[in-house]
């Protein structure tokens, strides 16, 4: 008992009409890593906003004791104070201020008058430090990429004197070599004294950082895992989760690949829309036959998701120059609609911000990439509107008690279905597909496995951009890894495998430092 | 939950009702008298058309329009000079002044729209500048309206011979026949949402609020019928609300506006040109600002420099009272139409019971912040925040 810095004891939550948490209970030993794993709406989230006084005492039932006494967090600073510090999925930075400004927001360095400024740089500097970041604390945010940003969270944490540092989803947006060094960091702060807890849905993260892992299902704790050896089996985890075997984590799919070309891409090179003199993909070539799913491969930047969106009518870059081609026909489409009647889809990776319309109904967004085919004359036909959604409900099992429910309403794994649906009912040749599984359950990217290997079945062209090498393993037919706006290797599903990209990648990035030394 | 979910649907209804009960009392029903029946709309004219466009550029994203009355001003006023200066006939005047509005939005709707000017400060500086050019085409003077012809086509009343006497049935007759047409309308579209196997709603719901409808319109008409009969200008104002009406609910480039006030980003990556939709916006919202100015130029009779003053506040506080969302991609005509005519049975009946003008300013800032604090809240108790 004296060695737990938390114990929470018979946590219940509930919403309106929901039992978000229900009898859970966690222990965390003082100094260890430890995991949380679960579904989307396993109650993961609502535990640590329990914990962190996001949801006020008396809010929920149950009792949670730290360093063996009673709290009753009326908010999150009460929280704070003791030393817990949570870092949420989506990042709380003010990009237009600058890392020390946002590290001590709310927290301010006092002086006599007004702020002490060079006590403030100085310790953001200190805590910058800590977690390996070389950029002036003067940087501002909107400077530095996502994966730095974390860093930033984390030694904001530092500054709060931390003890308990709760962190939700913190590589979901990191690429992995980014994610690496972060867990490899949490390890470091670990041989410090510091406890963590993490949330993630990447179970070999979870595998190779936690000493103990707790499986939440439907708001209720299944099980508590012993990690210390960190051999604890993945599919063990998957087994707890959703509480049945998942014997195959990609559905099987007979490979009928297509002579015939769906998309060719020709020399393709594309600059910054802002710095035009910066360019993001160089000279890049690739094809995808009909009935492929091809992979691609890379780093975070590498320059996927800005080579899919300039392919999709022009939507990212400056000075587009080289050729493509649909069905072996060229097409040079200047804007989205014209791409999308080109039988081109681009699917965000960002499906909250340049996906759907959140306020908007099932519906409407599932007929919004190609109202035209529900209207007559340019008056919509509801009726119609509403039996195509149906359709596409029923097909994907879109879980929702009817299609006039609002996006916003849904969870993410059945937002990216309502966001398949819309472009599967533009009905495109050449989906391109930006890490189509990011941030939902293992059991809805499944069911997104699936439709893929549907969509190839019936002849479309399937590009997969993924940071997840396995799944990238798991469903293409052939991968492209790409790193600085090039392409480095090509390889078939055979052929391919996690440190082959990983090779290809650091291989490429060594030659290009190489070539810098000449030019120097 | 059903009587809450109701209270919640028809909150602003409701609130109509509740003022206008209040007010009657308060006047001691004087408000009800025909006259007064027969103005409460023309006397709005002027907000209920604006509203209408108003409604577009709000559901773009929260944006506002806030050169509508300095446009309504001078249009009016050119339109009074052609008149008198030029001795223009009625029917080329309007159609001049209805090309010069055009020319205006298509100037507003280009800023915004095109070069991605943020609206607010685009139509501050409209707000200015036209104005400024309406004073100047007015000389500083008030400038009447003495031509008959287009007095008429916008004040005069209807009287059909034969049929209108003292009282003119002329207006209870086409109120029954609008009455039955909606009934009509209403079974028809259920046979054949059913024949179709499409999902029909309750009929109970959708026959009582036809009836309440029915019974409004009937009243009203008989309110007409009683004074003058049908005024031409409430033909104009329900060809706006009718066109208006039928482009946000049916049209393809209607759902855009919402789609784009929903998600800009996701809406121009789903091939919709967002230019245009913001373009549209603005450019019908002048064009509506410009007819403005003729109806009001013709009720009042004269322009001067001074027209259209803080209108566009009007404007935009029925939208939201009418429950438009503050942060666009929701709202809907007939809604902003009832906050429009809440807004104008309060003016109305305050000015019967004699209240001084400044706190009728009070009063209505009032009503406004009420209803945008019940949207903010009820939709941050649903979690929709």
């Amino acid at each position: 008992m004296a060695d737990n810095i938390l114990v929470m004891k018979n946590i219940t939550k509930l919403f309106p009409g929901v039992r978000a948490l229900d009898n859970v209970n966690l222990e965390v030993k003082r100094g260890e890593v430890h995991a949380i794993v679960g579904e989307n709406g396993a109650g993961k989230s609502t535990l640590m906003n329990v914990l962190s006084g996001t949801f006020p005492f008396g809010n929920y039932e149950g009792e949670i004791l730290y360093n063996g006494e009673e709290c009753h967090f009326k908010n999150v600073r009460d929280s704070e104070k003791v030393g817990i510090v949570i870092i949420h999925q989506e990042l709380a930075l003010v990009p237009e201020l600058s890392i020390a400004e946002n590290m001590f927001l709310g927290n301010e360095r006092r002086g006599r008058f007004g702020l002490d400024w060079d006590e403030t740089f100085n310790q953001a500097a200190t805590h910058l430090r800590e977690v390996g970041l070389k950029d002036a604390p003067t940087t501002l945010i909107k400077d530095i990429g996502t994966g730095k940003q974390q860093l930033v969270e984390i030694a904001k944490a530092l500054s709060k004197n931390v003890k308990l540092l709760i962190l939700d989803e913190p590589t979901s947006s990191l690429n992995e070599e980014d994610s690496k060094m972060l867990l490899d960091m949490l390890l470091q702060f670990k041989t410090q004294g510091m406890t963590s807890i993490l949330i993630s849905h990447k179970l070999s993260e979870v595998a190779y950082v936690a000493d103990k892992i707790t499986i939440l299902r439907d708001g209720a704790t299944i099980e508590t895992l012993d990690n210390s050896d960190h051999h604890v089996d993945e599919d063990r985890i998957i087994r707890g989760m959703v509480g049945r075997e998942i014997t195959d984590r990609y559905p099987a799919r007979e490979h009928h690949i297509s002579d015939e070309v769906g998309l060719e891409v020709r020399d393709w090179s594309l600059c910054h829309p802002v710095y035009t003199d910066k360019c993001v993909v160089n000279h890049v070539s690739f094809h995808v036959h009909k009935g492929e799913i091809v992979g691609f491969s890379g780093l975070q930047g590498a320059g996927r998701t800005e080579l899919a969106m300039s392919i999709f009518g022009k939507s990212y870059g400056a000075n587009i120059s080289g050729k493509m081609f649909v069905n072996g026909k060229e097409v040079r489409p200047k804007n989205e609609r014209e791409a999308i009647e080109a039988g081109i889809a681009y699917v965000t990776e960002d499906r909250k911000a340049n996906g759907l319309v959140l306020i908007d109904t099932i519906a409407r967004n599932n007929t919004m990439a190609r109202l035209e085919k529900v209207c007559h004359r340019g008056i919509v036909d509801v009726d119609e509107e509403n039996r195509v959604a149906n359709e596409y409900k029923e097909a994907l099992q879109t879980k929702t008690p009817t299609v006039q429910q609002k996006v916003n309403n849904l969870s993410g794994g059945n937002q990216q279905k309502v966001l398949l649906s819309k472009w599967m009912f533009a009905d495109p040749d050449i989906l391109l597909l930006d890490e189509p599984t990011r941030g939902i359950d293992v059991g809805a990217k499944y069911e997104i496995y699936c439709i893929m290997n549907d969509l190839v079945a019936k002849g479309k062209s399937v590009v997969m951009i993924s940071s997840e090498l396995p799944e990238l393993l798991g469903m293409c037919d052939r991968i492209y890894v790409m790193n600085e706006g090039a392409i480095v290797a090509e390889m078939t599903a055979a052929e391919a495998t996690q440190e082959k990209i990983m090779a290809a990648i650091l291989h490429s990035d060594n030659k290009g430092n190489e070539e810098d030394n000449k030019g120097a | 939950m059903k009587v809450s979910a109701f209270l919640k649907k028809y909150t602003m209804t409701i609130a109509l009702v509740v003022v206008f009960v209040f007010f009657t009392a308060l006047t001691g029903g004087r408000l009800l008298y025909a006259q007064n029946i027969s103005n409460l709309l023309l006397q709005n004219a002027y907000v209920l058309v604006m509203a209408c466009g108003m409604l577009l550029c709000i559901l773009t994203g929260g944006n506002v329009d806030l050169s509508v009355g300095s446009i309504l001003c001078l249009v009016g006023a050119v339109s009074a000079q052609l008149m008198s200066k030029l001795n223009l006939n009625a029917f080329l005047t309007i159609v001049l002044c209805m090309v010069f509005a055009v020319l205006i939005g298509i100037w507003q709707g280009f800023w915004v729209g095109y070069i991605h000017i943020p609206p607010f400060i685009c139509t501050l500086a409209g707000m200015f500048l036209f104005r400024g050019l309406g004073r100047v085409v007015l000389a500083s003077k008030t400038v009447n309206i003495s031509n008959d012809s287009f007095l008429n086509t916008f004040t005069s009343y209807i009287t059909v011979p034969g049929i209108d006497g003292d009282l003119h049935w002329s207006a209870l007759i086409t109120g029954i026949v609008v009455s039955i047409l909606l009934v009509l309308f209403t079974v028809f579209g259920r046979i054949k949402k059913a024949r179709k196997n499409y999902e029909t709603g309750s009929a109970v719901v959708a026959f009582a609020q036809i009836a309440v409808i029915d019974a409004l319109i009937i009243a009203y008409s008989w309110k007409l019928t009683n004074y003058k009969g049908i005024p031409v200008m409430l033909l104009w104002i329900l060809l706006v609300i009718l066109i208006y009406t039928f482009i946000t609910s049916k049209t393809a480039f209607g759902r855009y506006f919402y789609a784009v006030g929903g998600n800009e980003k996701a809406t121009k990556l789903s091939g919709i040109d967002t230019r245009k939709v913001y373009f549209a916006a603005y450019c019908s919202m002048s064009v509506l600002a410009g007819f403005s100015g003729l109806l009001v130029a013709a009720r009042i009779g004269s322009v001067n420099g001074d027209t259209g003053m803080s209108y566009e506040m009007d404007a935009i506080g029925s939208c939201f009272i009418g429950g438009a969302s503050a942060y666009g991609g929701s709202g809907t005509i007939p809604g902003v139409m009832i906050g429009a005519i809440l807004l104008g049975v309060i003016n109305q009946g305050m000015s019967i019971y004699g209240l001084d003008n400044n706190w009728q300013y009070v009063v209505k800032g009032t009503v406004l912040l009420i209803a945008v604090i019940f949207d903010v809240v009820s939709n941050h108790k649903t979690g929709k925040a």
